[in-house]
């Protein structure tokens, strides 16, 4: 199986303060790794889920992944091609073939726009002026499942989910091999966020797009995605398929977010991992495993070293020295849990 | 059926109107709640249902276009509507207290956390010294770690779980009588909305206030409330307790919405549940049932008669808005 996407050890950083600043106080390095050495692929027509809380540097991910910030070290290998180091203009026609879905649909959307406007806008921008502009308006928007009548509506008279339609017809106008999906559902009520992803699932059966969706729900990722990653200060802690990850998580972290996540029963079964604590700084990551410090199973070998990543053979990757073997979570193998 | 005077809050027969320069927006009919003491009741309805436009309305703090039309909310076995502004001050803050969905918001990002909570406690005559330590001592409670050195803070100086633990600390300060939570875990992430969850309980427990809690996620509401109010486009559809909610809902929309959850589909599926048609409008309110435009078991009645409350399964205060329910009716056989 080829794949559509590679990513190969990529980092990506900011500055946290200015040169001068940084040589006042004395500080060495000056930067914090939004993304932190994460590699992964995604292939044709699959859908590869990305979850982390806020600040995990999911976002960062994708953005590096299309562009839109720097990348530090690492490649990306888009359809074979190296995309790390391409110029600002050189990307544009890469993002014909990889389209982003942002966050907040309402808002990226131009409000003086009209539907029709905005959905077509791609084929401007990549110049297709030879495109009867009213009839990929009408085709996407049924693509998309909604009438014609929208055309000339304005982003204000469009409800959440019809703006999120509006934001992946755009998405796929160029007839893209990769959508990068930023939060798709959030925001959304659960009885429109099913419609949302009923729709992503429909367009990718119909055209055999790729998509990669960026959420902290884990409910959406189970459901729609084939492989999934987990994402903690910036690296992955747990990659593998989605049904082994749910139904075996071996990253500690993983059985806690499993957990976390609580179930329309008052009745259910709450053997839950919480853990304490928050997410640290980037600024100043624990040594060791940079879990450690909320981790419910750590010992002292956690403090000291950075556990390697294991499992990648079994397609099953995950980066910790204990690893859990429970086959539920909340029954963990591990006979020293605090 | 529980008297009034073990309710902290009751809101009877409450219908409210919205100003507009289209019409009048008709944002709650006829809602009836009661938040008895002690206990945590949870409000669940989608974006526009009218949950939130009920809990503000609970502490009197509408918006200048808002107009009662009819019915009461009795705070303590007092109409709050019928109250002066002056009134309502001496309960706000006391006893009733709000927490906001966005902590970032809710504090005042140029005062220390210190400042602001010795600020809130203006109406009590006691030294500022004894003010600022029970703050910390609330602080602690909420566990914030290090309290004593931390409220020196800023609000933009904690993470966001750590400001609506402050939020929550600044609310329970007074120990009010009722607690109206916003959303106050939608903000946040997964690991932190259990704690935060965890905490309100505790807290509850402790202090043993009523908690009105407002959100659109299931999974909290089961996690927390004793008792469960659904509400659907400015009704409240139905009601009962938790276990009879999630268990046996009543009403079609409760058991639409439930269906809906991703988080209850055992087996993996690339087609969710949702419920087709659109929230109606609540300018020009249909008539008959609220829900019935998009109810798959709605009959010719369901448009024509709006449905008073029935006798669901359960117990006697389980309760939904639905003609199928009314023993009365061999029209609901299909």
């Amino acid at each position: 199986m080829t794949a559509l996407l590679e990513v190969n050890d990529l980092r990506v950083r900011f500055r946290s303060m200015g040169p001068v600043r940084a040589l006042v106080r004395g500080v060495r390095d000056p930067w914090i790794d939004a993304v932190c050495g994460v590699s992964f692929d995604i292939r044709e027509g699959e859908t590869v889920g990305l979850v982390g809380e806020s600040g995990s540097g999911k976002s960062t991910l994708a953005r590096a992944i299309d562009g839109l910030v720097a990348v530090d070290s690492g490649s990306v290998r888009f359809r074979g091609r190296e995309l790390s180091g391409l110029a600002r203009s050189e990307y544009t026609a890469v993002r014909r073939e990889m389209a982003l879905m942002f966050q907040d649909p309402a808002g990226s959307l131009s409000p003086r726009m009209t539907v029709r406007s905005l959905v077509t806008e791609p084929f401007r921008i990549h110049g297709y002026r030879e495109r009867d502009l009213d009839a990929e308006a009408s085709r996407l928007l049924r693509l998309v499942g909604l009438t014609d009548d929208f055309a000339g509506r304005f982003p204000h008279q469009l409800s959440g989910g019809q703006a999120r339609r509006v934001g992946l017809a755009r998405a796929l106008a160029l007839d893209p091999k990769l959508i990068l999906a930023d939060e798709p559902t959030a925001g959304l009520d659960v009885s429109v966020q099913g419609e949302a992803l009923n729709l992503l699932a429909r367009v990718q059966d119909e055209l055999g797009v790729a998509i990669l969706i960026i959420t902290h729900n884990l409910n959406v990722v189970r459901h729609i995605t084939d492989r999934m990653a987990i994402m903690y200060l910036g690296r992955f802690v747990e990659q593998g398929s989605t049904d082994d990850i749910f139904e075996r998580p071996r990253h500690p972290y993983t059985e806690a977010l499993l957990s976390a996540s609580p179930q329309p029963d008052p009745d259910a079964a709450r053997a839950r991992v919480e853990i304490s604590g928050e997410v640290p700084s980037l600024m100043n990551r624990p040594p060791g495993c940079e879990f450690h410090t909320r981790c419910p199973y750590a010992r002292e070998r956690c403090a000291i070293e950075a556990p390697a990543p294991a499992g990648a053979s079994e397609g099953h990757e995950y980066t910790c020295h204990f690893p859990l073997d429970g086959a539920h979570p909340g029954a963990p193998g591990h006979e020293t849990g605090r | 059926m529980t008297g009034a005077g073990d309710n902290v809050l009751e809101v009877r027969d409450l219908s409210l109107d919205f100003g507009s320069t289209r019409g009048r927006v008709h944002a709650l009919r006829n809602v009836s709640l009661a938040v008895p003491r002690g206990r945590i009741v949870g409000l669940v309805g989608e974006s526009g249902s009218g949950k939130s436009t009920l809990a503000v309305a609970s502490i009197g703090l509408l918006a200048g276009n808002a107009e009662v039309v009819g019915g009461e909310i009795l705070f303590e076995g007092r109409d709050i509507l019928k109250m002066s502004e002056r009134e309502l001050r001496a309960i706000r803050g006391r006893r009733a207290s709000m927490i906001f969905q966005d902590p970032m918001t809710a504090l005042n990002p140029v005062r220390s956390v210190a400042t602001q909570m010795i600020d809130i406690q203006y109406r009590d005559p006691i030294p500022e010294r004894e003010k600022r330590s029970r703050a910390v001592a609330m602080l602690g409670r909420v566990g914030i770690p290090d309290p004593e050195s931390r409220i020196e803070g800023f609000p933009h100086q904690f993470s966001g779980g750590m400001r609506q633990r402050i939020c929550i600390a600044m609310a329970l300060l007074a120990e009010p009588a009722l607690l109206l939570a916003d959303e106050p875990t939608t903000a946040l992430d997964a690991t932190l909305e259990v704690q935060i969850i965890g905490l309100l309980r505790r807290l509850q427990q402790e202090i043993g206030c009523s908690i009105l809690f407002v959100s659109h996620h299931l999974g909290t509401v089961a996690e927390l409330c004793d008792d469960v109010a659904v509400m659907y486009a400015g009704e409240v559809v139905e009601h009962g307790t938790v276990r009879e909610i999630f268990r046996q809902p009543g009403h079609p929309y409760t058991q639409a919405l439930i269906e809906c959850d991703p988080g209850r589909i055992p087996e993996k599926t690339r087609h969710l549940p949702t419920i087709p048609g659109e929230v109606p409008d609540s300018l020009h309110v249909p008539p008959g049932c609220i829900f019935h435009e998009r109810c798959p078991r709605a009959y010719a009645r369901c448009a024509e008669e709006i449905p008073r409350e029935y006798p669901a399964a359960g117990s006697d205060a389980h309760r939904a808005r639905c003609h199928l329910l009314d023993p009365a009716d061999g029209g609901a056989t299909s």
